[in-house]
């Protein structure tokens, strides 16, 4: 019996040695992660922990700090400065939520979007960038979420969400709303970022940036099928927000004050129509138009010249 | 004497040494990589997401990674088509995995050269090692077609195509509408492809892999990549979910090695309800039929089976319930049942005559044994997961299948029953898009009745593991 001791000795310190390894291992994986210094300013230290409303639901950050650094810290950056290991592959780059700036809102532009607004987008993901649907998660997880994007920014403390501008009832769809809406496009300049056919490419196109220098492209109106979506919605109704409160932190502005409710809803129509491969109310009225929309008038002044190159407006061509 | 003592004190304190250096490695390790869990980096890379965003831990999916295979490897945004990527991006992932691993078997046959006859021993050996290499490449070839193909080496590197498949998503622009060609997983909501174990006995799901004592069929085995088509569909947001696979009766094997006309399917179904603070629920069923050969054409000899000659065919099934239970973000619950039921031919040794898992070939005239049943069987699997954090998950699993009937009267009722204990866990130091790295510690105890090659007593075997489980 004796005899077996030294061999289970020799197997302690056997086992010992292995362990012995792994400790080595686990010391030097983060002292080589460390040879690069942590350079620039330090994060926000975050103390306060934040709730979100959402219906009946209540959200609370401290539910989803696992979650967020499972899902969103990768592009969104641990402490929401939009720095994540991702961001620098990624166009658009991600929104910094320590600045508080959210492109998709009900509010006005300026102010702080609704919890319903943050929870929505979440939800349904934002077309044109890397930013996915997360309609896998509970109700309570994207509630908790929501509360806690609050923690980056102090504007969450200082601010209240703004109120959601009110939408009117949708008139009918008449080529008459439509050949409106085509006057305002030209009139409102809206060519000059999105083209003249609403292809993205007018002649401001190449310059636009974002409230963070870096490049953005205006949205293109003739990609996509029946399943083409807006970064905010795919709805007329989204369409109409989008325009009358701005999308914040991109050079497209706020109309709210420049256009009337019912104007408004023309330029929704004739926005259908540039959506050239959609299915759509206002594409069939302009087929049986054959795909001629007749010009607008009215007692307002003449619309804009159009660019010089001649190409003029139109859609469904 | 005295020498003893202090030799016996001086052993004691070795072993509490080996115990607390233990320790303190676990806890260094736990606690010092404070960077901020891994995955198909391919996938990853493409979307640039972190490998925690589809894996509850890399490999097995979560509720947003099961969405994204629903979908064909697709988020279902604009960034789908390969023409987004650049150029230079190639969709491959290769994993492999460095191990030290100590396994012991109990009751095997040896020869004992004392008698000149056998008698049964443990055999015990430990050492360092590693698995096959896996090259994962799969994605999108353009928006709503997708592919994956898998080849797959053994320890070494003796390679086989382990998937193989293309599929066609969302057809009419339909989540309820997509079409896998080729050799692919079964859509096993518990994925034996992703399971979280590794060791030889707990790496495996036993339930998607048993076969009763001298039962010939090796074809109904659900945990094997197999070859058909498949039909699935899911709700926009995967809560609902279906599938009916029409599968060649071959275990995945290519070259129509068995049967020329056997066939058989895979059904399964599931919903998810939202639970409101406990996350989402899952239930769902699944069954697999079909049948296989028992008699064979023969040349040179009556054990020479000759390929693609099977007929004969006699069927086999399993069903079972499947539960993805959630208690809120930490901890969840995954449960698997299953009756299985082999025809009689197979209980009684008729079946896979090719690969000698069958001893008898039922050739014109055969009548079974008096008596003979149809061997049926009951399994559950029981894998709760505790996930620390994105990094860390602890793991553990007990999985028991029970005989309710054997083929032949008489035969011990409870003869290939088996029990299963595993326990481990899975860390992973760093979360990137680029790349996946876990160490990977796991226990295994494996016990079957009746076994024993001469006594046919039970049978223990256990398999301690360690080792570094990686893909780039």
């Amino acid at each position: 019996m004796n005899s077996s001791k030294p061999v289970r000795s020799r197997r302690m310190t056997f086992f010992a040695a292995i362990f012995g390894l792994i400790l080595a291992v686990g010391l030097v994986i983060p002292a080589n992660a460390q040879d690069v210094p942590d350079v620039g300013p330090k994060p926000r230290v975050i103390v306060k922990p934040m709730e979100s409303h959402i219906g009946n639901l209540t959200g609370h950050s401290e539910s989803a700090k696992s979650d967020y650094r499972r899902y969103c810290a990768g592009c969104h950056g641990d402490y929401g400065d939009a720095n994540g290991e991702n961001a620098v592959w990624l166009d658009p780059k991600p929104r910094d939520f320590t600045i508080a700036t959210f492109k998709c809102r009900s509010t006005p532009t300026g102010t702080l979007p609704t919890d319903q607004d943050i929870y929505d987008t979440i939800a349904r993901g934002l077309t044109n960038s890397n930013m996915p649907i997360w309609n896998t998660f509970t109700k309570q997880q994207r509630a908790d979420l929501v509360a806690y994007i609050k923690i980056f920014s102090p504007r969450w403390d200082r601010e209240k969400a703004g109120t959601p501008i009110q939408i009117p009832a949708e008139p009918p769809v008449t080529m008459d709303s439509i050949a409106h809406g085509k006057a305002l496009f030209t009139k409102l300049e809206c060519w000059k970022c999105h083209g003249p056919h609403g292809e993205g490419d007018g002649p401001s196109a190449a310059t636009l940036t974002d409230s963070k220098d870096q490049p953005i492209r205006p949205y293109n109106f003739a990609l996509g099928k029946d399943d083409s979506r807006f970064k905010c919605g795919g709805t007329n109704r989204d369409i109409y927000k989008i325009f009358m409160t701005g999308v914040d932190g991109t050079p497209m502005p706020s109309f709210a004050d420049v256009i009337q409710p019912n104007d408004a809803w023309d330029l929704v129509h004739f926005l259908r129509t540039l959506q050239v491969h959609r299915h759509s109310k206002e594409n069939e009225i302009l087929m049986s138009a054959h795909g001629v929309i007749p010009p607008y008038v009215d007692k307002n002044p003449p619309p804009a010249a159009a660019p010089a190159d001649n190409k003029a407006p139109g859609g469904g061509q | 004497m005295h020498m003893w003592t202090k030799s016996h004190v001086r052993q004691k304190r070795q072993s509490a040494n080996s115990f607390l250096v233990a320790a303190l490695a676990l806890i260094v390790l736990l606690m010092g990589a404070s960077q901020s869990a891994s995955a198909l980096p391919a996938f990853a890379r493409k979307y640039g997401l972190r490998c925690s965003a589809c894996h509850e831990s890399w490999p097995m999916l979560n509720y947003f990674g099961q969405k994204f295979k629903d979908n064909g490897y697709q988020l279902m945004n604009d960034r789908d088509a390969p023409i987004w990527q650049n150029p230079g991006y190639w969709p491959v992932t290769f994993r492999i995995l460095p191990i030290w691993h100590r396994v012991s078997s109990g009751k095997q046959a040896v020869d004992d050269p004392t008698t000149g006859g056998q008698v049964e021993q443990r055999i015990t050996s430990s050492g360092f090692d590693i698995s096959g290499l896996d090259f994962h490449t799969g994605g999108t070839l353009e928006k709503n077609f997708s592919f994956y193909v898998l080849p797959s080496s053994d320890a070494t590197a003796s390679f086989h195509f382990e998937t193989v498949m293309a599929r066609l998503d969302n057809v009419f622009n339909s989540p309820w509408l997509n079409v896998k060609l080729g050799k692919f997983e079964l859509d096993n909501l518990l994925s034996e492809k992703r399971i979280l174990t590794l060791t030889g006995n707990g790496g495996i799901y036993q339930l998607y892999h048993f076969i009763p004592q001298g039962d010939g069929n090796v074809f109904g085995q659900m945990g094997d990549n197999q070859l058909g088509v498949e039909v699935m569909g899911h709700s926009v947001n995967d809560r609902t979910r279906y599938s009916v696979a029409l599968l060649s009766s071959n275990d995945g094997q290519p070259g129509l090695p068995y049967g020329s006309e056997a066939y058989s399917t895979f059904i399964a179904g599931s919903q998810a309800f939202d639970a409101g603070k406990l996350g989402v629920q899952r239930l769902g069923f699944y069954v697999m039929a079909g049948e296989a050969p028992t008699s064979w054409l023969t040349s040179g000899g009556p054990n020479a089976a000759i390929a693609g000659s099977g007929t004969g065919n006699k069927g086999y099934s399993r069903e079972g319930f499947v539960g993805q239970f959630y208690f809120g973000q930490r901890f969840d619950v995954q449960v698997v049942t299953q009756h299985g039921q082999d025809s009689a031919w197979f209980g009684q040794g008729y079946g896979d005559f090719i690969d000698a898992l069958a001893t008898n070939n039922n050739t014109p005239g055969t009548t079974l044994p008096a008596g003979s049943r149809n061997p049926t069987w009951n399994g559950v699997l029981v894998e709760p997961h505790f996930v620390y954090s994105p990094q860390l998950i602890f793991l553990a699993r007990y999985e028991t299948i029970r005989m309710s009937q054997q083929s032949t009267p008489g035969t011990r009722a409870d003869l290939g029953n088996i029990t299963t204990y595993t326990v481990g866990t899975r860390y992973n130091p760093f979360m990137t898009s680029r790349a996946g790295f876990a160490w990977h510690n796991e226990f295994n105890i494996f016990h079957q009745t009746g076994t024993a090659p001469l006594s046919g007593t039970n049978i223990n075997t256990s398999e301690v593991l360690t080792g570094f489980d990686f893909d780039f």
